[in-house]
């Protein structure tokens, strides 16, 4: 009454203004930084950052440096492109079955190039239809092998719709980085796909590999 | 300080016998390029510490990508609103359609002229100023009427009707809110305004300063009273229709609005250029009128919106009352107070401030008790929610 609640929501909102950390403000892919957010983010302190590099200090104080930000994201990120390990596909097209859209072809070469490891078939054609995928991850619950797994990157983004299917060359080029969704093993290494390093097709499976003995064992016994 | 004038002097200087007439167009023309350019570029400024301190008032950024934190954000919103297709409803009233953004504008550019943001204002010193300002706001009424209606939309012709409902309700309080300044000024002249506040007027009538800023408020049609284009239930009101650059003019004009009620108040009711010494008096007067501007966007960034109903019936019931009550006691005082050369002398004022204060109180606390949640309060009547309550206090 008498206007008194009005004047408490002023000052309510005025303690808002006045508090900086409030702010939920991500900038993303860059971030506007003053000379003292320049100078933390490359660890050192205005005053050698205003000798050792003026263009930048005076950039930075007018407001027009910025640095480039990655964003955190949870390791199990189904993210756009795929990791594929050639050493663990057999091309038994399970996930091209699973497919809830059928954007998976898998071409095989049945000439029985691999036969002494395994009975492998050689992958000939692996297209994934990115653009009309909903990252639903079937095909990586599906794949008997853990050869398949989700990437963690968004930044696909392409000019022509057709450029946005990934196929077999692009996915044996790609970094081995598979987000660890649906891959518990790969979470419980403690493997952060957005970070440098990267896993080999002996890391990434469910089981240990069988040695050379054990290999040669299980042929003899089948 | 510039002023017509000066200006008509200088160019006369230069100009040959006989052609007194053409350094008279000379020097209106130059007035009028300053005067503009000067506001324009102002409001442009001020759309980004706008969008720049709402955001920051919501604890967001606002926009920081173009130009030095974000400065040049108005130049790119400008070339994007001017290369935008110019559309036409077929069914418009053509000539009325694309008249009424120029209508509303020029309103607001025209104030600036009589403002003393000096010793005089650009055109001397106009000795009707007051009257000047109430009338020149006044057609912006006819503005969104005029857009509102030859736009041919229904949304467009609601928010028209309610704004101009609105608007014209809220005149009546903002004119006799400045009743109270002209009486104790003795002068409808800005500049005789501002000589006579040896103490400030917001100090001497705090009843008249609250009127006129809350009838402003309105006038400016922007949140909490943002009838004319709400968003929420008309589309965007008057300007539905509009796009391009007839759009950036009406945009320009909204963002104009708080600049000009700022200015206005400050000559009249904060002392103008008056001020501490050393510091010139122009610095004064835009470090004054910036702090209003602050203030209004304040109120923006927190009050809700208002219904209509509780907009018309805070006009009539309570901002009409406050204003005669103020119009009142300021002639009785002046009456007394009053010199034998018809100024008052700062120690009457300050006894005026200490009447006028105690005057504002109690009839803010009397209406507020006669229109207020008070009579929620009756005997078994059941506990107002808080919504209600809300209603019963703008009320």
């Amino acid at each position: 009454m008498y206007g008194i609640g009005m004047l408490k929501g002023m000052g309510v909102t005025l303690k808002n203004l006045g508090s900086p950390g409030r702010m939920f403000s991500v900038q993303y892919p860059n971030r506007r930084v003053g000379l003292i957010g320049l100078a933390r983010e490359n660890n050192t302190n205005v005053l050698s950052l205003a000798i050792e590099r003026p263009g930048d200090a005076l950039k930075a104080l007018v407001g027009l440096a910025t640095v480039s930000v990655r964003l955190t994201q949870h390791p199990r990120f189904r993210g756009e492109e795929f990791t594929w390990y050639e050493q663990r596909c057999t091309g038994c097209a399970s996930c091209a079955k699973y497919c809830p859209l059928g954007i998976i072809r898998i071409v095989t070469d049945t000439t029985g190039k691999y036969e002494q490891d395994g009975g492998k078939y050689d992958i000939e054609v692996f297209d994934i239809d990115i653009g009309r995928c909903m990252f639903c991850g079937l095909c990586v619950q599906a794949c008997p092998y853990d050869a398949l797994h989700m990437g963690s990157g968004f930044e696909e983004g392409k000019y022509e719709r057709n450029k946005l299917v990934i196929d077999v060359d692009q996915l044996k080029a790609a970094p081995k980085k598979p987000s660890t969704w649906y891959r518990p093993q790969i979470e419980g290494q403690k493997f952060n796909p957005r970070s440098i390093e990267e896993r080999d097709y002996l890391q990434v499976g469910r089981h240990e590999r069988p040695t050379e003995h054990q290999q040669e064992e299980n042929w003899a016994n089948r | 300080m510039t002023s017509f004038g000066n200006i008509y002097d200088t160019v006369v200087g230069f100009a040959p016998d006989g052609l007194e007439w053409a350094a008279y167009v000379v020097a209106c023309v130059i007035l009028a390029f300053i005067v503009i350019n000067a506001a324009i570029l102002t409001t442009a400024l001020y759309t980004w510490f706008e969008r720049r301190a709402l955001g920051r008032f919501q604890n967001r950024l606002g926009p920081n990508r173009w130009g030095p934190f974000g400065i040049l954000q108005p130049i790119a919103d400008l070339l994007k609103l001017i290369t935008k297709e110019d559309v036409i409803p077929d069914v418009a009233d053509k000539r009325v359609f694309n008249l009424a953004p120029i209508v509303l504008v020029f309103p607001g550019l025209l104030v600036f002229s009589v403002i003393p943001f000096g010793e005089q204002s650009f055109l001397g010193k106009l000795n009707v100023g007051v009257l000047f300002v109430l009338g020149v706001t006044g057609i912006n009424t006819l503005a969104i009427i005029m857009g509102g209606w030859a736009s041919r939309n229904k949304y467009a012709l609601f928010g028209a009707i309610r704004g101009a409902a609105m608007l014209v309700s809220y005149e009546v309080p903002m004119a006799l809110g400045l009743v109270g300044v002209v009486i104790m000024a003795g002068s409808m002249a800005l500049s005789d305004v501002v000589n006579s506040q040896d103490v400030f007027f917001i100090v001497v009538q705090p009843l008249g300063f609250f009127v006129f800023m809350a009838a402003a408020l309105a006038e400016m049609s922007r949140a909490p009273f943002d009838m004319i284009e709400s968003e929420s239930e008309l589309g965007s009101g008057y300007n539905t229709e509009y796009s391009g650059i007839k759009f950036a003019l009406l945009q320009l004009a909204e963002f104009m609005a708080p600049i000009v009620v700022a200015v206005v108040a400050t000559a009249l009711f904060l002392g103008g250029t008056r001020g501490i010494d050393p510091i010139p008096g122009q610095v004064w007067f835009i470090l004054k009128a910036f702090a209003l501007i602050f203030v209004l966007l304040w109120t923006r960034a927190t009050w809700p919106r208002l219904r209509v109903d509780q907009i018309m019936g805070f006009a009539w019931k309570g901002l009409f009352p406050l204003s005669l009550v103020n119009i009142f006691v300021v002639a009785i005082e002046a009456f007394v107070f009053q010199q034998a050369d018809g100024t008052i002398s700062s120690g009457s004022l300050w006894v005026m401030t200490g009447i006028n204060w105690i005057v504002f109180i109690g009839a803010i606390v009397f209406i507020a008790n006669l229109l207020g949640q008070g009579k929620l309060r009756r005997e078994g009547a059941p506990t107002p929610s808080p919504l209600a309550n809300m209603a019963a206090e703008a009320d």
